[in-house]
């Protein structure tokens, strides 16, 4: 994992929740978008250029800004942050893009029931 | 007395060229895949660029800043990391990966079917800890539905036996099986929040295992707008285990990383991963640019991002299962610079 992994990571990574790589990842995985168009997309929305989106300082700092859940460190714990479900769905109103777990979670507030699923089937 | 440079052969073990040496094996790599796949050969800036990577003593390196690709991650977790979820948490809090994914060791679907529910319950978990995306992955694994794993006949015995009917019918009822159990774990998977599912090594069994990937795929997509789709290839060309199936139109034996895209792209994916396998006796350089001459003619044609395969024994990388970081940055940095790839 070190060899294969962390050095992919340092090598060519966007760097996922230490910077903005989650949030590009996101419209790839659900819109198809390619690198160059889901940087810009991103990076319109965060306020920043698209350099800026694995930039893990100026990130650290924006994530922070707008609730989108970050890393934390022993030196600087962020017990105020954001859950991850509701970061999500911070991220989720940001980029315009439905995220599943989320709206599940949308879902099972305004019904008071969980959202039906294929094994242990609620209704 | 020309200088030597340490570097790697496709085994990992270190070895030392010149640079001229590294040149050359360069040239003979992209060379390799003009003969093996009908491409076009690298250009000579890209030639040269490649050579300015590989012909260094540096211990690592890595792409320009402003240049950096979505790392997806197919099978996130290694066993010190704790429990599976827990693994997912650290691969977001601590290596910084930009997607992680749920995997079950058995990793096929036929085999995670029996299990769904636990996955489920996982999913549901990985879902409420982490928050960069968290697919489900596993491979189509066509060769499961055979005996005796599976109810339909062997193939791969049927063959050399010429009995070519008999397996080519084999092929064609296991793949009937394979959709349905891939649309169930996916579908099911889904239903407890996963961001995505990964369709790992696709066409490993060959163009029956493809044929069924791109129908799962079909049907998800067609049943779920919205619903992360990867399909990440097992190979460079794809056997013809069968020889006459088709998707849409397109014969899936022997197709290549451009034409396996087109295919993907129409089943309706949102990311496609091609495979070009590691030549073990071969330097990584060799590799390298072997691999890049594979999949170039993909990045102008494609609609959707390309991640990539760049793991162990895949595009360029060495086959080994604790792989050295100065092959890793180099062959990472060469794809990434020479083909200007959406991700890895």
């Amino acid at each position: 994992m070190f060899g294969m992994d962390v050095a992919h990571s340092c090598a060519s990574g966007l760097n996922g929740l230490r910077a903005a790589g989650d949030l590009v990842a996101r419209l790839q995985m659900a819109k198809g978008m390619r690198i160059t168009e889901a940087k810009r997309y991103v990076a319109d929305k965060l306020g920043v250029t698209p350099r800026d989106l694995s930039d893990n300082q100026a990130m650290h700092e924006r994530r922070g800004e707008l609730r989108l859940g970050r890393v934390f460190e022993t030196e600087s714990t962020y017990y105020a942050d954001p859950s991850p479900l509701e970061a999500k769905w911070h991220i989720s109103e940001l980029l315009e893009l439905p995220i599943n777990s989320v709206e599940r979670l949308k879902m099972g507030l305004s019904t008071g029931y969980p959202v039906a699923g294929r094994a242990g089937r609620a209704t | 007395m020309t200088q030597r440079l340490p570097t790697r052969m496709g085994d990992g073990s270190l070895t030392e060229m010149t640079r001229s040496e590294i040149k050359a094996e360069l040239e003979e790599g992209t060379q390799a895949a003009v003969t093996r796949g009908k491409v076009p050969p690298l250009a000579q800036d890209e030639l040269d660029h490649l050579l300015d990577i590989f012909a260094s003593a540096a211990r690592f390196t890595g792409v320009d800043i402003g240049d950096e690709v979505v790392l997806s991650k197919d099978g996130s977790g290694t066993p010190q990391l704790g429990s599976r979820v827990d693994a997912l948490y650290a691969c977001e809090q601590v290596l910084a990966h930009d997607t992680v994914e749920l995997f079950h060791i058995d990793y096929s679907y036929k085999a995670v079917k029996t299990i769904v529910p636990f996955e489920q319950q996982l999913m549901k978990e990985a879902q409420e800890r982490v928050t960069v995306p968290v697919h489900y992955g596993a491979q189509p694994d066509l060769g499961r539905y055979s005996t005796p794993d599976g109810p339909c006949g062997n193939w791969s015995e049927l063959l050399p036996q010429m009995k070519i009917d008999e397996a080519r019918a084999a092929q064609e009822e296991a793949v009937e099986l394979a959709v349905a159990d891939m649309v169930y774990v996916a579908e099911s998977l889904w239903d407890a929040g996963a961001d995505g599912l990964n369709f790992d090594t696709a066409g490993a069994a060959g163009d029956a295992d493809f044929l069924a990937t791109l129908r799962a795929v079909e049907t998800l997509r067609d049943r779920h707008p919205d619903m992360g789709i990867m399909v990440g290839m097992a190979a460079e060309v794809v056997l013809g285990t069968h020889g006459r199936l088709e998707y849409r139109g397109t014969r899936l034996a022997g197709l290549k990383p451009a034409g396996q895209l087109a295919v993907v792209q129409q089943a309706g994916a949102t990311v496609y991963g091609p495979a070009v396998n590691t030549n073990t006796s071969k330097s990584v350089a060799w590799n390298t640019a072997r691999a890049l001459s594979f999949v170039k003619p993909c990045m102008a044609a494609a609609q959707i991002p390309i991640h990539m395969n760049v793991g162990m024994g895949v595009g360029g990388m060495p086959m080994y299962g604790f792989a050295p970081v100065d092959a890793v940055s180099r062959a990472s940095r060469a794809c990434v610079d020479i083909l200007r790839l959406d991700g890895l």
